[in-house]
């Protein structure tokens, strides 16, 4: 569903992903593990354009998002994306949140929009807050309806930047929760995230970014237990 | 000595000054608005001409006594288009266009100050430009310099009194006619400093509303 062919990135002189290639089948769930500046967000921003890449292919479906010609903005609809610090519109209520793009980006009548986003804030257990403005939200919450909003669009595939990071340890775990439920629905996942006991119960695969290269590609039981480069050996070392 | 008994049959006629004043300086406002938030969005796009025609503008109506661009527009564009202007419209468009460029600066630091997030989770969304601008970046951006727009309406109430130089009957100029009638310009003078500062500390008072009601989601 996504293949990604020889992905460079550089800012700069700094190169950030030096000839990435991998493929995501439909409704798997892949982690993305490194440490700190190993171009994990970088990869996962690539995928939907958020940075351009400086050389490499990137399609998801049918579409080839790196070819100028592919309308992007459409394939966007399609992606849904979760971010480190939310985003959520605060001028918005959570339900006009969740309403905006469905109604102003596909056209969706105000009575279907409502009904979806009901649909999807019951799921993530946060109907009652639905006339809310975010601010007055908890960070766990916050990133509860950054999902929902993202599924609201209906996207085939869901792209979460360090989803936890931002937040308090006692709020990680509701949304985990969340991220759990989704993936167990069928849900295509790429997570690059730090929440090693996350990654190895949901992920199907794991890949292991390190100086721009995706250093092993594994399932978490291999992962976690042998790993097979000494590099995501001595990460392993350190974080668990 | 001051003799306020002299000045107080004018007084009426010095208050209709307020709805002349009034109606040049939300004339201007709107005019301004629009004008400000199109340079705005010339300047922060990627357009190199219009950034350079924007930043340009600005330069010019920044750099120029208001007195000047007031005058200008009435008296030089009736030379050079065989029309005649009236003040009240010189007036609006004048300091319209000089407070466009005052606005825009303010604007475009509102729009620098949302969060890029924002506009990531916009691109995200796969929300087009202009609907991103409209719906999500300028009302948060509003928000912000929500407290800088009221001050530049407030300078506007009040600088708006210089179109007494092309004769347009506000507060200022009624003023000055009726201390000419009579003589007694100071208390004619004062009356008129009364009404300003009373119609400024409404405007203030009114932005203050304005601010908290737009803070809501805080």
């Amino acid at each position: 569903m996504i293949k990604v062919e020889n992905l460079h990135k550089s800012f700069g002189k700094n190169e950030v992903l030096k000839g990435i290639s991998t493929e995501i089948k439909e409704k798997e769930v892949i982690a993305i593990i490194g440490p700190s500046g190993s171009g994990k967000s970088t990869f996962l921003r690539c995928i939907n354009l958020l940075e351009e890449p400086t050389s490499g292919i990137i399609t998801i479906g049918k579409d080839v998002v790196t070819d100028k010609r592919t309308n992007i903005m459409k394939v966007r609809e399609n992606v849904g994306m979760v971010f480190q610090h939310f985003y959520l519109f605060p001028h918005k209520t959570v339900l006009e949140n969740l309403t905006y793009a469905p109604m102003n980006v596909q056209g969706v009548s105000k009575k279907q929009a409502i009904e979806i986003a009901d649909e999807l804030l019951h799921k993530v257990g946060l109907y009652e807050k639905r006339g809310e403005y975010p601010n007055r939200l908890s960070g766990g919450q916050k990133q509860r309806v950054a999902i929902a909003r993202a599924l609201a669009m209906n996207p085939s595939v869901m792209l979460f930047d360090e989803p936890t990071s931002a937040l308090d340890p006692e709020m990680v775990k509701e949304v985990l929760e969340v991220m759990k439920t989704l993936a167990h629905s069928g849900m295509t996942m790429v997570i690059v995230t730090h929440e090693m006991n996350f990654a190895r119960e949901v992920a199907d695969r794991i890949l292991f970014l390190d100086g721009g290269q995706l250093v092993e590609d594994t399932p978490p039981a291999q992962f976690f237990t042998e790993p097979k480069s000494a590099r995501a050996k001595e990460f392993l070392e350190k974080v668990l | 000595m001051l003799d306020f008994q002299a000045v107080v049959p004018s007084i009426p006629y010095i208050l209709k000054g307020i709805g002349v004043t009034l109606q040049i300086v939300i004339g201007a406002t709107i005019l301004g608005m629009v004008l400000g938030i199109l340079l705005a969005l010339c300047k922060i796009g990627k357009i190199k001409v219009l950034r350079l025609i924007a930043d340009f503008y600005t330069s010019i109506f920044r750099g120029t006594p208001l007195v000047l661009q007031l005058m200008i527009i009435y008296y030089a564009i009736p030379q050079l288009f065989d029309i005649n202007i009236d003040p009240m419209p010189a007036a609006i468009l004048a300091f319209g266009l000089n407070s466009g460029a005052y606005i825009s600066e303010i604007i475009r630091g509102g729009i620098n100050a949302v969060d890029k997030g924002q506009q990531e989770a916009s691109l995200a969304l796969g929300i087009p430009y202009a609907k991103m601008m409209k719906d999500i970046i300028l009302p948060q951006a509003m928000k912000n310099i929500m407290p800088s727009l009221m001050n530049e309406f407030i300078t506007l109430n009040k600088e708006s009194a210089i179109v007494t130089v092309i004769g347009a009957l506000d507060i200022m100029r009624r003023a000055y006619v009726v201390g000419g009638s009579n003589y007694h310009y100071l208390e004619a003078l004062m009356v008129a400093g009364v009404i300003y500062y009373i119609m400024t500390l409404i405007l203030t008072f009114l932005g203050k509303k304005l601010e908290k009601r737009m803070s809501r989601s805080d």
